[in-house]
């Protein structure tokens, strides 16, 4: 039911962002998606690959201090109003979100699919389904994301 | 404060009574000054102060000395600080020379019995007893670590494993087979046995320690913390320099509140390491030593570049040698910000309260206009790195807020990618002073 991220700590100075992409790319693995947060001195880079544990291993031995953190990804109504009506589902849960970030836009005509980031994935999942709120299963998300 | 182990002193002139123990230094300072006589450049440097060892009457006289600093003992490479002929040298020891040419030290037959008696007796204050078996971790070679340590301990009458460095699984083994109930190894070495006993599969809790001796290299209470922890002993610290003589120059009592300097053979000073007046009491300032017992190459107010406060308080165990703190850095590590005299030591103080281990940093200094400027940089590590800029934000405000309570200056605070800060031969460059560098 959940993703697994692959966030990792960049500078922020010209090359820290190629030099992951590097990496992944000499490994022959594909970024699926990405979020990229910054600060004026640093920033966090956030991975949807398919292959997590190739790609940290290369990450790591790259130098790169990686994390994986779940994610949660949720199928949205690709219209207007589509998105507030899973953050009404949220609020309903007593949750909070961290951070959004999409993953595909357009699926199946009219949804899209985004990865939450909530504080404790497990019991989110559960609180989302009582609330009527599915979350994709890890093959979903792929699919929709071409992969 | 309970005491860390039951008070045993091991030889009375521990607890002299301050005042016949001034009259002893004197008479032994006026034993060095004819000593070194013997020796063409203290000769020539006394004759230029226009001292003579009968214008001796107090320890404080110790003051009119010219001082001696590492140089001299380079520019005076290998021996030409003896005092004694050749012929009577029974060892030699020596710096290992990491910051220039190495320097040697010599001594005599009964400078070793001394020395032997020195380590006893912060061995003993830290709980050494006869029965005790201890694994002796330092190097033995020139380094006096090894040595010194190891004469000690069998003057005490206790057994020794002299594992000597180096091969830290191989150390585990013999820890987890021989079951010595005292270490011997530098502080940060203590903390490596933990971890590479975890990693063989063997919980340090469990190796049966129960004190641990340690020494060679500065340390803070949060490594003492972090030692004890881990290896589930009483950790001990301790002071010397091969210079005034090895290890044995000063250690704790079971109060823990500092170390004792043995003063009935060492006068020291604690001086204001830029003006070399005496530092105001319980005010850090460099440690200048001067023998007082030592044959074949006593000092003269030797300049240790440490960085110590004194406490004369007297002390509950009894002993009267004042006390040292911790060396909190080095004379020649002093940084001047914005008028306030900062240590890197204070700043890795800050980032180890903040992270539990300390990580790599780099301290810049640079004044772009009229006001210096300081900027920490501190490698991120797995442990502390999360995806959610709140936490970093938070660990590097963390960061800023320590550092700002411990050097009283603010330092900006940057967070940078690990292995980015420069290593060299395995010792790190803590600061770069973009102000020194430029002029």
């Amino acid at each position: 039911m959940k993703l697994r991220q692959l966030s990792l700590f960049l500078e922020n100075r010209p090359g820290q962002l190629k030099l992951p992409c590097q990496v992944l790319g000499q490994a022959g693995i594909d970024i699926l998606s990405l979020s990229l947060a910054d600060t004026q001195q640093f920033g966090i880079l956030r991975l949807i690959v398919k292959d997590e544990d190739r790609a940290r291993r290369a990450l790591e031995q790259a130098g790169c201090v990686v994390k994986v953190t779940e994610v949660l990804a949720l199928e949205v109504a690709d219209r207007a109003g589509g998105l507030a009506e899973v953050l009404e589902a949220f609020e309903r849960s007593g949750l909070s979100v961290e951070y959004i970030y999409p993953l595909s836009a357009g699926h199946r005509g009219k949804t899209a699919v985004l990865a939450f980031r909530v504080e404790d994935p497990d019991r989110a999942v559960k609180l989302l389904a009582e609330n009527g709120v599915r979350v994709l299963s890890r093959e979903e998300a792929f699919a929709a994301m071409g992969a | 404060m309970p005491l860390a182990t039951e008070n045993r002193i091991w030889d009375p002139a521990e607890t002299l009574p301050r005042d016949e123990l001034a009259g002893l230094q004197a008479e032994r300072l006026r034993g060095t000054l004819a000593r070194v006589a013997q020796n063409r450049f203290y000769r020539e440097a006394l004759a230029r102060a226009r001292v003579e060892p009968e214008g001796i009457r107090s320890p404080d006289d110790v003051r009119r000395l010219p001082f001696t600093v590492k140089d001299d003992l380079r520019e005076n490479y290998p021996l030409g600080l003896l005092t004694v002929p050749r012929a009577e040298v029974a060892r030699v020891h020596g710096s290992s020379g990491t910051t220039g040419r190495p320097t040697f030290v010599a001594y005599t037959r009964g400078d070793l019995e001394r020395w032997s008696g020195l380590c006893a007796r912060f061995l003993v204050a830290g709980g050494l007893r006869p029965e005790h078996l201890v694994h002796v971790a330092f190097g033995y070679g020139l380094f006096t670590g090894g040595f010194g340590l190891h004469q000690g301990i069998e003057r005490v009458g206790a057994g020794v494993v002299p594992a000597a460095g180096g091969n830290t699984p191989r150390q585990v083994m013999l820890l987890r087979d021989l079951r010595p109930e005292v270490l011997v190894c530098t502080p940060s070495y203590a903390l490596h046995i933990a971890e590479v006993a975890r990693a063989e599969g063997v919980d340090p809790r469990q190796l049966g320690l129960a004190f641990g001796h340690f020494g060679g290299e500065p340390w803070t209470e949060q490594m003492r913390g972090a030692i004890e922890q881990e290896l589930g002993l009483a950790a001990f610290n301790n002071y010397g320099l091969s210079e005034v003589v090895g290890p044995g120059v000063a250690g704790e009592c079971g109060a823990r509140g500092g170390m004792h300097v043995s003063e009935d053979h060492f006068l020291v000073e604690c001086l204001h390491p830029v003006t070399l007046e005496p530092a105001r009491e319980g005010e850090v300032g460099e440690l200048v030593f001067t023998s007082l017992t030592k044959e074949a190459m006593p000092v003269l107010r030797y300049r240790t570049r440490d960085l110590a406060s004194l406490d004369r308080a007297p002390c509950p165990c009894g002993r009267s040698g004042v006390r040292m703190s911790r060396v909190v850095g080095r004379s020649d590590d002093m940084l001047i910000i914005r008028g306030v005299n900062v240590f890197p030591s204070q700043v890795e103080e800050a980032l180890l309260r903040v992270e539990g281990a300390a990580p790599h940093y780099l301290i810049e200094v640079a004044r772009p206009g009229t006001l210096d400027e300081a900027v920490v940089k501190v490698e991120i590590r797995p442990r502390n790195f999360s995806d959610e800029m709140r936490q970093m934000v938070e660990l590097r405000d963390r960061l800023d807020h320590e550092i700002h309570s411990v050097t009283g200056i603010r330092m900006k605070v940057e967070l940078v990618a690990p292995n980015t800060l420069a290593r060299s031969e395995g010792k790190a460059r803590r600061v770069i002073d973009h102000r020194t560098e430029r002029r």
